[in-house]
Order: structure tokens, then sequence, then C-alpha cells
């Protein structure tokens, strides 16, 4: 392939769209309708990849947008990197579940490139990660058990963070969709490794196995806590879901994932980040 | 390490009832059937021996220019999820392990609160309860309760995501959100059923190459489960 048919080889309707989103960035429209027509090439990530860049920074999205974007883009540089190192060391993943982890690879890698393209210049650098935090799962790499609690620990927590940033991005449509394509993502990967380590894809509870106070924190409330309760709240916009059903606190709590504030979650990730 | 301490029999509670293993046990469980008549609306959707249910026959609107509107499409897709799990554990499914059925009753389990607890927080908003019928389904058999389940599940996420942007009010979208990742880990766990330790949980045919989810307007939601319902609805 040569440099000519980078497009060449794309289908003429899309290559039209590319350069009508190129004029459109030309004449100021808004950040939402490039997202949305970076959204509409979601089949051709090289085209975005080469476009993006140029494209929002051009007209930079908001602060409060990139804040949002930029703490997406630190959790998922936490992952792609944990996975990136777990995967490629030999001997840790068993053969019958490095497909799991593979595809979990892959989406965590394709999310940091996607924040990186939407982000451009203000993307935020790559932190360096400690992934024993300090000496807390200090086999993480050497023991499978301590590497699939830190992927559950980074999953829920993802959840949940991705959860808590929805409100603020309610200005932007299109990029409000992309997290919510992004935060069930997440919610999948977090069931696939609950079910590798013996436990239901739901969060029944505070349950999930974790060393106690990490268990706590990825679990328990954010701040403020009215706001942000734990997983184990079955009280849903005022209705007592106790009081509409004959359940016990079991399914109620499980039925409904709960958002986390984003100091409760950098609190939660910062024993990994070292910088 | 320290995990190990945290014992296995407190996530396993809810597995107890199920060693006795009845069918009738798990309808008593989900809170259809005979054994318990606590709370009268959650045998609305309750399907006779045909698998068609009571429910209206009059045509819904849904404005979807309002928050009403979008969580009554919630609530419609809710009722949808729900009575197919009622209906499917009604069955003896074939080949069914227990800790497969003990998931599709967790997962019916939430279903149900998840549609009482929209038509509770949309009050006299509600829409009526939708006629649903499943009667085109052979729910003896174990292959076709999951993939219809990784359908509705699959859509459920979709329809969420797609939905998110027509709310005005942000505790409606928090509480939307609260929902979809329960419905994504619904997905997955239905998925990993089917192919278990693949990559199908979060698979290439629902999540595309930048690692985004499916996000689908209500047009394209409801012609995938106009099947299932008799109700007319439009939107």
């Amino acid at each position: 392939m040569t440099n000519t048919t980078v497009l060449g080889g794309i289908d003429p309707e899309i290559t039209e769209r590319l350069v009508s989103r190129r004029e459109a960035i030309r004449q100021g429209a808004s950040t939402s309708s490039k997202l949305a027509a970076g959204l509409a090439l979601a089949s051709v990530p090289i085209a975005i990849a080469a476009l993006a860049k140029d494209a929002y920074a051009a007209s930079p999205l908001p602060q409060d947008i990139i804040d949002v974007l930029n703490f997406a883009l630190t959790l998922e540089y936490l992952e792609s990197t944990f996975y990136n190192v777990g995967v490629g060391t030999s001997g840790l993943i068993p053969a019958s579940d490095m497909a799991v982890f593979k595809q979990i690879q892959k989406h965590e890698n394709a999310h940091v490139a996607y924040l990186l393209a939407a982000l451009g210049d203000a993307a935020v650098a790559k932190p360096n990660f400690d992934f024993t935090a300090g000496g807390m799962f200090a086999d993480v790499f050497s023991n499978y058990a301590t590497f699939q609690a830190v992927s559950q620990a980074f999953e829920d927590t993802g959840v949940r963070a991705y959860k808590g940033q929805a409100t603020n991005l309610m200005s932007q449509p299109d990029i409000l969709t992309a997290a919510l394509q992004i935060h069930s993502v997440e919610a999948r990967h977090a069931a696939e490794v609950r079910r590798l380590r013996g436990l239901d894809g739901w969060i029944i509870q505070k349950i999930g196995n974790l060393p106690a106070a990490v268990n706590a924190a990825v679990y328990g409330p954010g701040d403020p806590a009215s706001d942000y309760p734990a997983e184990d709240n079955i009280v849903q916009g005022g209705v007592n879901l106790a009081s509409i059903t004959n359940y016990g606190t079991d399914p109620l709590s499980a039925a409904f994932d709960e958002p986390l504030d984003k100091a409760t979650v950098l609190k939660i990730a910062g024993p990994f980040i070292v910088s | 390490m320290s995990e190990s301490r945290h014992s296995p029999s407190t996530q396993l509670v809810v597995d107890r009832p199920l060693t006795a293993g009845s069918r009738r046990e798990f309808l008593r469980m989900l809170g259809v059937g005979s054994a318990i008549v606590l709370m009268p609306t959650m045998f609305a959707a309750c399907s006779d021996a045909t698998g068609t249910s009571g429910g209206t026959n009059t045509a819904v609107t849904l404005d979807l220019s309002t928050d009403f509107g979008v969580l009554n499409y919630a609530y419609a897709l809710e009722q949808l999820e729900a009575a197919f799990y009622e209906e499917a554990l009604k069955h003896i499914i074939s080949g069914c392990t227990q800790a497969e059925l003990h998931a599709l009753l967790q997962i019916g389990q939430h279903e149900i609160t998840h549609r009482e607890f929209l038509k509770a927080a949309l009050g006299s908003n509600a829409i009526p309860t939708l006629k649903v019928d499943f009667s085109s389904l052979d729910l003896t058999r174990r292959d076709v309760v999951f993939q219809t389940a990784k359908m509705f599940e699959d859509t459920g996420v979709a329809a969420y995501n797609g939905a998110g942007k027509l709310i005005h009010t942000p505790a409606y979208l928090v509480l939307a959100g609260k929902i979809v990742s329960v419905e994504a880990r619904h997905a997955a766990t239905i998925r990993d059923i089917l192919n278990p330790k693949s990559m199908d949980f979060a698979g290439d045919d629902v999540v595309d190459a930048n690692g985004l989810d499916q996000a689908f307007a209500p047009a394209m939601v409801l012609p995938l489960v106009a099947p299932f319902i008799v109700t007319p609805i439009s939107a």
C-alpha cells in the first residue's frame, strides 16, 4: 500500500465524509459534530488516528471536557500498560484464559488510542506505574491469582469512574455516547474477570474477594457518600428497592452499579501511579 | 493473598435455596408463581400457557423528546427482559446446569427490579403493562434460552448507550448508567456461558475497533424487540 492509497482503499463515501469533515472543521464546526464525524468512521480507526490530531487541535474542546477525557486517559493508560505487561509475561496467564485477557488488552489499548485521538495535543503524558502498589501486590506478575485480583480492581473501578463522569459530558452528546460505549465494555471486562475468579459477574453487596483494604475502597462509598454510595446501596432515586420488590439485599444491590467521584477513583489508583 | 480469608460462602449465599433444586423454588425466588403474593405488580407480565402475557393491546407512543418518554422506553425494554426470564424459568431447560440456572435466576431478579423501579419512578407517567409473546421460542432448549438472553442483553446495552444523550436530567442519566453496566455484566455472563473463557464476553461482534460497545437509537432497537411485543409501540 502506498501513501496515496491510504484513503484510496476506503469506500468513496467515507473518503467524501473525511473531506467534508475537514471542510467542516475549517468552517469552525462544533466539537461535538466533529466527534460525530469521527464516530461515523469507527470502522476505519487508521483514518481517525490520522485526522484526529489536527482536527481536535484546530478547535480545542472545552477545558472541563478535556479534564474528564484526560482522567479517563490516565485510567486507560493504567489498564493498558497492566495488560500489556501481563499478557507479555510468559508463564503468568494460563493458556486457557489467554483469549480473555488478550481481548481485554486489545480494548484498553484501543481506548487509549481513541482518547489520544480525541485529545490531540491536550492529552496528558503517560504516567509511570507500579503495579505492585508499593508492595501490596508484590507478586502481581508472577502469581496469576494476584494478577486477576488487580485486574478485577481496575475493571470494577473503571466502571464506577466512567459512570461518575457521565453527567460532566452532557454538554457534548457524542462524547457522552462514546464514554458510555467505553463504560459498558469495562463492565463486560469486569464481569468476565469476576467469573474467572469464581465470583458472579455482578457486584452482590460489596463482594469482591480482594484484600480487605482494597475491597473496601473499590466497592465502598465515594465523596460525598450521598451522591456516590457504596455498591451495597439499595435506595435508588429515593426509592427503597426493598419496598417495591420481595427481594433481599443481594439481588437488589447487584441490580444497580454505583458511580464514583474522580477524587475517590484517584485515591484508589494512586498507589499504582508513581508519577 | 489475603483474599482467601473472605469466605466464598458469603458470595454463594443465594446458592443455598437452589439445593432444593425444584423449579417451584426458582419461581418462588423470582417472585413468580403462587408461593408469594406480596407484589401484585410483579405478576403483571406473567404469561399463560401459550407464552402470551396479559397486558395492553392499545398502542403506546413514546415521546423521546422528554425524559419521561426516554424512561418509558427503558421501562418497555425492562418489561420485555423481565418477562422473558419469568417465562424461561417456568420451563425445564434441558441440559442447563445448576450454575447456569442460578445465573438466569439472578439476572431475572435484576431485570424485575429494574422494571419495578422504573414503574415506581414513573408513577402515573408510566406506560401500561405491555403484552409480550414468547410463543415463537422453544424455551425448553438451552441454546434458545441463552441465545435469546444474549440478544436481549446486548440490545439492552446498546439501547441504554444510545439513549443516554436523550436524557436531560442529570440524576436520570446517572440512574441509566447504574442500570446499563449491570446489563453489560449480564451480557458478558450469558456470552461466557455460551462460549466459556473465549473472547466472546466482549466479542468483536459487539465491540468495535475503537473498543466501543454498541449504541443504538430507539428507531433501531424497537424493530429488534418487536417480534416479542404484541403491544404496538411507536417513538
